[in-house]
Parts: C-alpha cells; structure tokens; sequence
C-alpha cells in the first residue's frame, strides 16, 4: 500500500521500550492498552466458559439419573450459573472483545497514526471497564443473581440478589464502550495519514467504525434503562411495576433499543476481521470494496429499527409485530451482500489455508446458519411456536460463537506475528479450529433440533425424549473446551519459543504489516504516506 | 500539544468533535426518560396534570431565569479567555458556580419540602396524607424525581468541571491560542441548562 515504511533496526518495540509491569499499567500506548484488554478480557472469557461448561454438565442427563443426573445443587444455582454465563459472554467478553482488542491496537497502525484521538480517555476506558467487571464478579461473592442477562422486570424488581450493583457494573461497562466508540471515531474522522481517504481505509476500520456509531448511540439507552430499574429497586418509582401504573414491557422496549444494536456491536467487528482475513490469506483484491464499506454502515442503521423481534410474544400490537419483522428480513440484505463479496473476493484467489483463513471460512459456514435461522425466526408465525425454546439458543449461538468468537480467534492468529513479533506453530493453530469448528456444531446444530422439539430454554431438567440430543451436545462442549485449551497452549508456546516473526509475513498490504514486528512505540519511523488503496493485489 | 496531532488547530478540532460527541450521549440518555414521559403522559394526562400542582411553578421558573443567567456568564467566561483577559474570565466562571449554586439551594428546598408532606416516588408516595384523586399518582413524582434528579446530579458535575477550569484560568493556562477545556466545560454547562429548559414545562407547566 504506497510508499514503505521501513521497520525499526535499534530492537526497540511497545514491548520492551518501557521496562517494569507498573509501566504497564500507566501506559498511554494504544498497543499496550490492546494488550491489558487482551490479558482481561481472555480471563473473563476463562470464567464464562467455566459457566458454560457447567450448563452442559447438568443437562447432560434428566435429574433422575442416577449419578450424572443433576449436578448443581438446584434450580436457583442453576439459574445463577446461566445469569452469569449470559452476563459475562456478552457484556466481559464479546462487546468488547474486538473493538477493546484488535481495535485498540490495530484501527491507529491501520490509519497510519500514531496513537487513538485521545490516548488518556484511552486507558481511563479500561479501568472503567475494570471496575464495572470487578462489580459485576463482586455480586458472585455477594448475593448471586438468577434474572438472567436481560434482567426483565417485574422479576428483577422483586427477585433477591444484588441486581443493582449487578446493573450498575452494566451501567459503568457500558460508559467504557461509549468512551472507546467515541475515541475511535474522532481518530477515524482526524487522524488518518496523508492520502488515506475514507474510500482507502481498510475494511476492518469502517467496521470497527460502524461499530463505534453503535457504541456511542445505543448504550446511552441501555445507561437510563439501568438507571430506572436500579431506581425501581431501591425507591419502587414505579415506571415499570404494572402495581403502581407502570409498563413492565417498556422495560423490554427500552432494553432491546440497546441490545439489538449491540448484537451488531458484537458481529460488525467481526466482519471486519473476516475482510481482512480473506482478502490478505487469498492474496486478492477485495470484492466490493464500496458494497462491503456502505453495507457495514446499512446494518448499523437498520439494527436501531428491529428490537421488537425481541417481543413478538411479550403483547406488543400485531402491526409492531409485522413491522418489526419486516424490518427484520431487511437486516438480512446488507449481511448478504457482506457474504457475496467475501466468496467473490475467495473467487479464483490464490487461497492459502492458514488457520487464519481456516477460521475466517468457518465464519462464513457458521454465521450464514446463524444468519438464515435468524430470518425463520422473524417470520412471527413462527417464531410463537419457537419463541425462548433451544431453537434461539442454537441460532444467537451460532452468530456470536461461530461468527464473533471463530473472528476472534482468526484475528488473533492472523495479527498474532504483528502484536508479539513471533510466529506461531501453524500446526496446533489448525488443530485449535479443527476442535473448535466440529465441537461448535456438535454442541448447537443438535439445540435447533431440540427447539424445533419444543425444548424450552433456560430449564434446569428436562423430559426424556430430549435425552439423547442433550448427551450429544454435553460431548460437543467438551470438543470445545479442547479446541480453546489447544489454541491458548499454542499462543503461550509461541510467545515463549515462537520463531522472530518477519515484519509482514503474509505479504499483506495494508499499513500495519508495513512497520516492524512488534511495531515501535509510535507505530512509523516516518508518518507513511498513502497512493493507493488497502487491497491491490491483483 | 500531544505528539500525534499535527498543529494545535488539529487537537482544537479533534477534541471539539469528541465532546460534541459526549454530548450527543448525553442527550441521549434524557432522552430515554423522555420517551418514558411522553408514553405515560399519553397514559395519563391527568395525573401530570395533577401532579403539578404540587410544585411551585415559581420556583422553577426562577431556577430557570437562574440558568439561563448562568449560559450567558460561561459564554463570557469562554469569550474572556479568548481574548486574554483572565481576572474577567474568572469572575464569569465564579458567577456561573454561584448560579449552579444557588439553583441546588432552590431545588434542595423544593425536595425538603416535598418529603415532608410526604410527596415520595412511586410507592413510597403517601396516600394518607396526600389523598391523590389519580391512583398512580406516585408514578408522576417516579418522573419528577428521577428527571431533575438525574438533572441535578449533573448540575453539580457541571460546577465542579467549571471549578476545575476556573482553577486552571486562575493559573494561567488559558490564552487566545489555548482554551479547549474552558469551552468544552462551556457546553457541557449549555446542554444541562438546555435539558432543563425542556424539564421545567414537562414538570411544572403541564396540564
């Protein structure tokens, strides 16, 4: 991509120019705040998992199985165990799991800046999100919370446990991705290099960009929603008790104004990583630039029109209920165009099977399932019959766990040589999606079957006709489980023995790959200027 | 000036965008509990109307004459430090701590008295005492609360941001080449006083 900035000779990088862990913990370097994400994050994603494990354990088999029968002490555990799985995935973990980590470190090299628009707000936004994460782990060792990661009222109004810190740690989360969507959007708009139009920044940067509209435009929403219910709680105002003339659905509609657009929050980056992947690991020029750029902001529009797919069996009128589906399927244009592009661009390109690539492709597979039965899941007649039932538990799965995660892991090894200057052993990589892929449809396609069987979602037993399915998809969470063991291990082998990584191993173009491995403290010896777009390959 | 800015006219316009940018949150989150208001308004007019009558519609419009005062000293609190003339642009910002002031001191009477007729939100609202003709009248002062509260809470960061500056104005760091932080306190303090330029007819006037 234009002119070469040639790497750094002297051995410094953001790594080791800095010495002592207390510096990394007053750092203003976009890199090593990606870093502390990184390290957090992970770990919450660690104790989520735990939850999820311990989910599948107890449905492994009907309660009156002797032995492996029931597991957790109760129903009430049960349904503590599920809140805080929901609660940590979502609001510890996948929103801020891209834009926090790759975003942090990679949207400024992208741009060819130096640092995010305001590094200080920068690192302010990690130990925000550290204190709501440390209130929300805090509420475990308090008086645990069962309303699950919605917290809909009445029943989070009247239910023991510490919901208000729960919802206030929610509420402080939720300002750190205000104050990161809002970063990342001023350096989009101010800081990009000489000749880095709008139209040649990378697709990864108008994701992540998308994203941040979202982040700086939904979560206020989702702030006075937690507010009033902390409020409702604490003095009983009354905005949502029926008893004292409030609307308990209001609740609902002003919860999903926030959490659909946050669906988007966690898939957009996602997309962005996946351009990146396929474009670079296919050595091709992307398909669709424009389509791919422009479709990215339609979903980010359209996400604020939807919520009340969320409802359709809460009372909402009919006419709401056409409306909201319409606008529904509309989602679906923009995310197919996305799809289209990334096959053309794999189209006669010179694709090389990397676990990178691999992960990106499982994205593909994976999240056009989840996609298409979230379409079947807008048609209101059917969605009544489906409704809180394992069939929307396999198909959120699918897009969150097979999109976001599979883009996680894909991003990670792909800008893994770039973020520790090492390489990794592509061989235990594969293994890790290998694991990962097949374990992932074990453990859902069987849920989609077990919905459509009319399985409810969020049991603690179930009748024994589920049995069999269930077995299957305990065994497929276990596949899982040694998928991620397999990839942590080959990170951790390569960042101890890992090979000195070249500066731009996968012969990519865009400006991050075009300093030293691991980049230097203000990412370019010399400001990069740019003459070309982010993908000519040929 | 931060190293990865080009000039200081770039940082200005940056840091310009990203508080006009906090803002557009701001306004946001009210307006969650706007659209909360208009639905329940739509509900039940008469209980807005009748729950205004319990407050004193002087005091407020006082509070009002009170901010709209305060805008225009912290617009020539930023107009004095753009022209260099610090002691002016001092006295301005001290002028507008002491409106915020004198606005908490009103509203803190309004909230005594009301407890102690016993006006609480939502269900904490004493019936006995009060013998409302609208059955959820607690739900109007669940509005009245929780919006000039929310208000309020932000009043009183608005003076401390304010203090903050003036501190800084008194050390001399502001000039005609140097006043982003004085300006972006300024809006922050504009779009509180615009926020209960709305509040105060939702709340007092209605019905």
């Amino acid at each position: 991509m234009g002119q070469h900035v040639t790497g750094h000779v002297s051995g410094k990088n953001y790594i080791n120019e800095e010495p002592g862990l207390l510096s990394w913990f007053t750092t203003l370097d976009h890199k090593r705040i990606a870093i502390l994400y990184f390290v957090s994050v992970m770990t919450f994603f660690l104790i989520g998992g735990i939850m999820a494990i311990l989910l599948r354990l107890e449905l492994f088999a009907p309660n009156t199985t002797p032995n492996v029968g029931q597991i957790l002490k109760n129903g009430d555990v049960y349904n503590q165990v599920l809140t805080y799985h929901g609660a940590i995935m979502v609001f510890m973990v996948i929103i801020p799991g891209i834009p926090a980590i790759l975003g942090n470190f990679f949207l400024p090299l992208q741009l060819g800046a130096k640092d995010v628009a305001f590094p200080r707000l920068n690192l302010l936004s990690w130990y925000v999100f550290m204190t709501g994460a440390a209130l929300a782990i805090g509420t475990f060792f308090s008086t645990k919370i069962d309303t699950g990661w919605t917290f809909y009222t009445p029943y989070s109004i009247r239910t023991g446990g510490a919901v208000v810190m729960m919802v206030m740690a929610a509420f402080i989360m939720g300002m750190s991705s205000i104050l990161t969507g809002l970063n990342f959007i001023v350096t989009v708009h101010k800081l990009r290099a000489p000749g880095m139009s709008m139209f040649r920044i990378p697709l990864f940067v108008w994701a992540i960009y998308s994203t941040a509209i979202l982040q700086v435009l939904a979560t206020p929403i989702l702030a006075i929603t937690l507010l009033l219910l902390a409020m409702e709680r604490v003095f009983g105002i009354g905005i949502f008790d029926p008893k004292l003339g409030g609307d308990p659905v209001l609740f609902q509609h002003f919860f999903w104004f926030y959490s659909h657009p946050a669906v988007y929050i966690m898939i957009l980056p996602a997309m962005g990583v996946v351009s990146e992947i396929i474009t670079t690991h296919a050595k091709k020029t992307i398909f669709g630039y424009t389509a791919i750029a422009f479709s990215s902001i339609g979903i980010a529009l359209v996400s604020f029109f939807v919520w009340g797919h969320h409802m359709f069996v809460s009372g909402q009128s009919e006419l709401a209920g056409i409306v909201f589906s319409f606008i529904t399927m509309l989602v679906g244009v923009p995310t197919a165009i996305k799809m289209f592009n990334w096959l053309a661009t794999l189209y006669k390109g010179s694709i090389q099977f990397t676990a990178p690539m691999l992960y990106a492709l499982g994205f593909l597979f994976l999240f056009a399932i989840g996609g298409v039965t979230g379409i079947i899941l807008a048609v209101t007649a059917i969605d009544v019959h489906f409704h809180d039932t394992y069939f929307v538990v396999a198909h959120f799965h699918y897009v969150m766990v097979g999109g976001t995660l599979m883009a996680i892991m894909g991003g990670f090894f792909h800008w893994f040589p770039k973020m520790f200057g090492k390489m990794y052993n592509e061989l235990g990589a594969q293994l890790s999606w290998v694991f990962i892929f097949i374990g992932f449809n074990v453990t859902f396609f069987p849920q989609f079957i077990l919905g459509a069987k009319g399985m409810p979602r969020r049991y603690f037993d179930y009748i024994p006709e589920y049995e069999q399915l269930n077995k299957i998809s305990t065994v497929g969470s276990w596949l899982i489980t040694t998928g991620f063991l397999i990839g942590l291990f080959t990170m951790i082998q390569a960042l101890r023995n890992g090979a000195k990584a070249p500066d731009n191993p996968w012969g990519s173009k865009t400006l991050e790959w075009q300093t030293s491995s691991p980049p230097i403290m203000h990412n370019f010896d010399h400001e990069p200027i740019v003459t070309a777009g982010p993908y000519e390959y040929k | 000036m931060a190293s990865h800015y080009r000039d200081a006219t770039h940082q200005y316009d940056s840091n310009k965008e990203g508080i006009w940018l906090f803002m557009t949150t701001e306004i946001l989150m009210f307006g969650g509990l706007f659209v909360g208001y208009i639905i329940f308004h739509a509900l039940y007019p008469e209980m807005f109307a009748e729950g205004a009558k319990f407050l004193d519609w002087r005091l407020g419009f006082i509070n009002t004459l009170v901010l709209i005062f305060s805008s225009l000293t912290m617009a020539l609190g930023i107009y004095y430090c753009q022209v260099n003339q610090r002691n002016k642009a001092t006295w301005a910002l001290a002028i507008t701590i002491l409106c915020g002031a004198v606005f908490m001191v009103i509203k803190y009477f309004e909230y005594t008295h009301k407890f102690h007729l016993g006006i609480f939100p939502g269900q904490k609202l004493n019936l006995e005492m009060l013998k409302p003709v609208h059955e959820n009248l607690g739900l109007y002062f669940g509005f009245y609360y929780c919006m000039s509260g929310l208000h309020g809470i932000h009043v009183l960061i608005g003076m401390g941001l304010i203090t903050w500056v003036m501190i800084k104005n008194i050390k001399g760091e502001f000039n005609s080449k140097y006043f982003t932080p004085v300006e972006g306190v300024g809006i922050f303090w504009h779009i509180i006083d615009l926020i209960w330029i709305f509040l105060f007819p939702l709340l007092y006037l209605v019905g």
